[in-house]
């Protein structure tokens, strides 16, 4: 059984189908990009997984249980993090206070009226902290991280519940090119020691190709192609909805 | 009950329906195009109604009438144009909560103006030339001039209608209701816009106000149930949605005339139920229902009512040792104040004065900083409090400690069933309904005769003998404030605390981490309204008695001014605001007359000059050395 599967997935604003029937799996370890020009559903599709959205059709299983109805707290208690595309972290406190509230919800724990949190789970916290190399600015006030670095916490609170899955929205924009490839070798290292399946979009080819074990691509909604990322370069349909040629990825490296 | 008399009472609904959306309309208009929630849109209102008194006192005849009552809009449109021009300009950038406090001090100046011009007896105004008598409708008299108001409601939203979709600037008002930056971008002198939205927005609520001076006389009261009614209405309708004002004008007129309509109904049972009562009620369960089933509004679009945050929140940090040391010796210090004091010295009572004000201050602060809530009718909580703990002590004669439980249970009862509703909205939205709420409280109590003894309120609540003393009772209310404004702090600092500001910095991040923000909001809400609750408690036997002054709109917005005046992100903002404010108004109260403009001068003042309060300020200047 597939860590994820999504099947028949669709949603509609007004009369424009942002995604339409699009099924596909995630295996656990698995690191799967979704990519496509802008407006083809991508954020559509992560919002749905993720409960923010209600499908309007499809439904969406996770180690077979159906997850479509739940709100997004609900999934994240069912093993699903998440990063968001432009990257939330709580402004008002420090890094470490982020992260020590993340693994308190995970513990169930947030219900307490008296200990001070700084009690609580501090040598956890760090830990996922060291993982992300965030551990030296644990003290520094979220709202004045370099954005990188917010991208970097963001990850951290995401790993917090021990994730299954992660849903990555474009984990790497804003960065500088080598904090990119930084930020996604962490991801796939992570992924695959601790079996973590990793669904994530992006718009930087380097990531894609460089990371991805299987590709998605999507235009106006819907799944055109997929495959490794071999076959997806050589796929002609998926060239020229990217990018209306059929020379959009030559000269990728990967 | 016939069926003239429901007919008859459906008229009245509808003459009522007119003078409420040509108010609610303004207030939507406004907001649509400045994002401005116009509090002094009620006084607007009273003030279209006094104008109108002398006007059409000078003027004679059905010209001179109706000349009087359409001058008396335009003079309202110039007052409201002069508010833009000095005040709103200069706070379009602001947060909101300056926002709507900036409006609410306008209240305070007008009412006192008002007062200053005209007195404190209501007036009676004319009847309408030519329209004074009645006709015969289903063998019932109808006034004449009800039919003309029943008519204005409509003429009123055509020509807007009209004006808004036919004329350039109706275009361009349209436009700046979804997107005031992409009109800004586009070249549109905005501020000539903004000044025009508002003079016309005021205008509207002048002529509501002078329309309804043959109906019923001008008086001082007149503004806050103005904006109560119209909150509720354009809550209803849908913020910007001036259609939506209609509809929901309508419905909550009708609604309320039915009650009206319906009369004692002798149930099968035997006890008599009074529809009449339940008016405040029924426009209560309209506003929940269309609530829950439509968080926007009848007419309201979702996008407008969520406004993304434009300042991000300053860090509050966990307060080290020497922090819990000050506030000890500070309270150690304090204690021995009655020692230095004669026993029936004012310095005493000044002091539990300022230990309540504390209590209440930090409750607020609380829901407002931390947990992002802005609530406008805080003294609703503070009122259940005194009332409950003032009947356990009166009416079931309780002892006094007992007593003082019930204050909190009171002021927790009230925050669980009305926070329910509070937290499904937020920005603009909840704060409207916290104020709509804590009106409606004030009128069941105020209406509640049998209970609560309606305006006279309840005599007579003093402490057992043991506190029957001043300086015991100051110590009681030192270490009760004292500890239970520690104890707010600790949760503050607690895992709860930080969920709760989670909430606030970002409601798609708290749920993914598995945070349910409704809840945790319910529950600050509820917190927020017991410790409310318990200064409520405090506060009735300190002064002996209590009446629905003790939960009116005065004290709500005294306890915001105690929590900017100390500054909203920071620790002792609270304290340090309420002693101050305190201290201020004792000195303004007892050697200004118009203290209430005074106090409102006073706050535009602050939010112009000082948006970061006293604390606040203080360490901006520090670290700016």
């Amino acid at each position: 059984m597939s860590l994820l599967s999504v099947e028949g997935l669709a949603k509609r604003f007004g009369g424009v189908h942002a995604v339409a029937d699009v099924s596909f799996t995630l295996e656990a370890g698995e690191m799967l990009a979704i990519i496509g020009p802008n407006g083809a559903g991508k954020s559509t599709c992560f919002n749905m997984i993720n409960g923010q959205l209600p499908p309007d059709a499809g439904s969406i299983r996770l180690d077979g249980h159906q997850i479509v109805g739940h709100p997004p707290n609900d999934i994240w208690r069912l093993g699903v993090g998440r990063t968001f595309q432009v990257a939330a972290t709580f402004s008002s406190m420090t890094v470490l206070e982020n992260i020590q509230l993340a693994t308190l919800s995970h513990g169930r724990s947030i219900n307490r009226f008296w200990r001070p949190m700084a009690n609580y789970s501090e040598d956890r916290s760090r830990a996922l902290l060291d993982q992300v190399g965030m551990a030296d600015q644990s003290g520094r006030v979220c709202g004045d991280l370099a954005y990188g670095d917010v991208k970097r916490v963001e990850l951290a609170i995401a790993l917090a519940n021990d994730p299954k899955l992660l849903l990555m929205d474009e984990p790497t924009a804003g960065m500088a090119p080598k904090e990119r490839i930084a930020m996604m070798t962490l991801t796939q290292e992570l992924a695959r020691r601790r079996s973590i399946g990793v669904l994530f979009t992006e718009h930087s080819m380097d990531a894609v190709f460089g990371f991805a074990d299987r590709l998605l691509v999507l235009a106006r909604g819907r799944l055109i192609a997929q495959g490794t990322p071999d076959a997806v370069r050589n796929d002609p349909a998926a060239r020229s909805a990217y990018f209306g040629s059929e020379r959009a990825f030559e000269g990728i490296r990967t | 009950m016939s069926l003239s008399g429901l007919f008859v009472q459906a008229l009245n609904g509808l003459a009522a329906a007119s003078t409420l959306f040509l108010l609610a309309s303004g207030l939507s208009l406004i907001f649509g195009v400045t994002r401005i929630v116009n509090f002094a849109h009620g006084s607007l209102y009273m003030l279209g109604a006094y104008v109108a008194w002398s006007l059409t006192d000078r003027l004679q005849g059905v010209f001179g009438f109706w000349f009087a009552i359409f001058a008396s809009a335009a003079t309202i449109g110039v007052v409201g144009m002069l508010i833009e021009l000095t005040i709103l300009r200069r706070i379009y950038r602001a947060p909101e909560l300056f926002q709507l406090l900036a409006t609410f001090a306008l209240t305070l100046v007008i009412k006192d103006a008002t007062l200053a011009m005209w007195g404190a007896e209501d007036l009676l105004g004319p009847r309408a030339p030519g329209l004074a008598g009645a006709i015969t409708i289903l063998g019932r008299r109808v006034p004449q001039y009800d039919l003309a108001l029943i008519a204005s409601g409509p003429l009123v939203l055509i020509a807007l209608q009209l004006l808004l979709t036919r004329t350039r600037w109706g275009v361009l008002v349209r436009a700046a209701t979804q997107d005031r930056e992409m009109v800004a971008a586009l070249g549109v002198n905005q501020a000539v816009l903004f000044t025009s939205v508002f003079a016309l927005g005021a205008a509207l609520a002048g002529l509501g106000g002078a329309l309804q001076l043959p109906r019923e006389p001008a008086g001082l009261s007149m503004d806050m149930t103005a904006i109560g009614d119209a909150f509720v209405v354009v809550v209803v309708g849908g913020m910007g949605s001036i259609p939506g004002a209609f509809v929901a004008a309508l419905l909550i007129a009708e609604v309320k005339a039915l009650c009206i309509a319906l009369g004692d109904w002798q149930t099968p049972l035997g006890f008599v139920v009074a529809f009449p009562k339940f008016t405040l009620v029924a426009e209560f369960a309209v506003m929940a229902i269309v609530l829950i089933l439509r968080p926007w509004g009848l007419m309201g679009r979702p996008d407008v009512a969520i406004r993304p945050q434009a300042t991000t929140s300053a860090q509050l940090a966990p307060p080290g040792r020497g922090y819990d040391l000050a506030y000890l010796v500070l309270g150690a210090v304090l204690l021995t104040v009655p020692l230095l004091v004669e026993t029936r010295s004012y310095t005493l009572v000044f002091g539990i004065d300022v230990f309540v004000a504390i209590l209440f201050a930090a409750s607020l602060h609380f829901l407002m900083g931390p947990g992002g809530m802005h609530s406008f009718g805080h003294a609703a909580y503070f009122g259940l409090g005194a009332y409950a703990a003032a009947l356990c002590a009166k009416a079931l004669n309780l002892p006094m400690w007992s007593a003082l439980l019930a204050a909190p249970v009171g002021g927790f009862i009230g925050a669980v069933v009305f926070g329910w509703f509070c937290v499904r909205l937020s920005g603009v939205y909840l704060a409207m309904l916290t104020l709509a709420f804590s009106q409606i409280v004030w009128s069941i109590v105020y209406q509640w005769d049998g209970l609560t003894g309606g305006s006279n309120g309840i005599v007579g609540v003093w402490p057992t003998s043991i506190f029957s003393s001043k300086a015991a009772y100051y110590c009681l209310t030192l270490i009760v404030c004292g500890g239970a404004t520690f104890v707010l702090r600790r949760i503050l600092f607690a895992p709860f605390g930080y969920a709760m500001r989670a909430a606030r910095d970002s409601v798609t991040r708290s749920a993914a981490i598995g945070l349910d923000v409704r809840r945790i909001q319910w529950i600050a809400f509820a917190i927020a309204g017991a410790f409310a609750g318990l200064a409520g408690g405090l506060f009735a036997f300190s002064k002996g008695s209590i009446s629905p002054e003790t939960l009116g709109v005065g004290r709500s917005i005294d306890g915001l001014v105690m929590v900017l005046l100390g500054g909203v992100d920071t620790l002792t903002g609270p304290i340090v605001g309420a002693s101050v404010f305190l201290f201020l108004q004792d000195q303004i109260a007892r050697h200004v007359e118009y203290w209430r403009a005074m106090l409102g001068l006073f706050i535009l003042a602050l939010v112009l000059a000082f948006p970061a309060g006293i604390v606040g300020t203080i360490r901006q200047w520090t670290f700016r050395r």
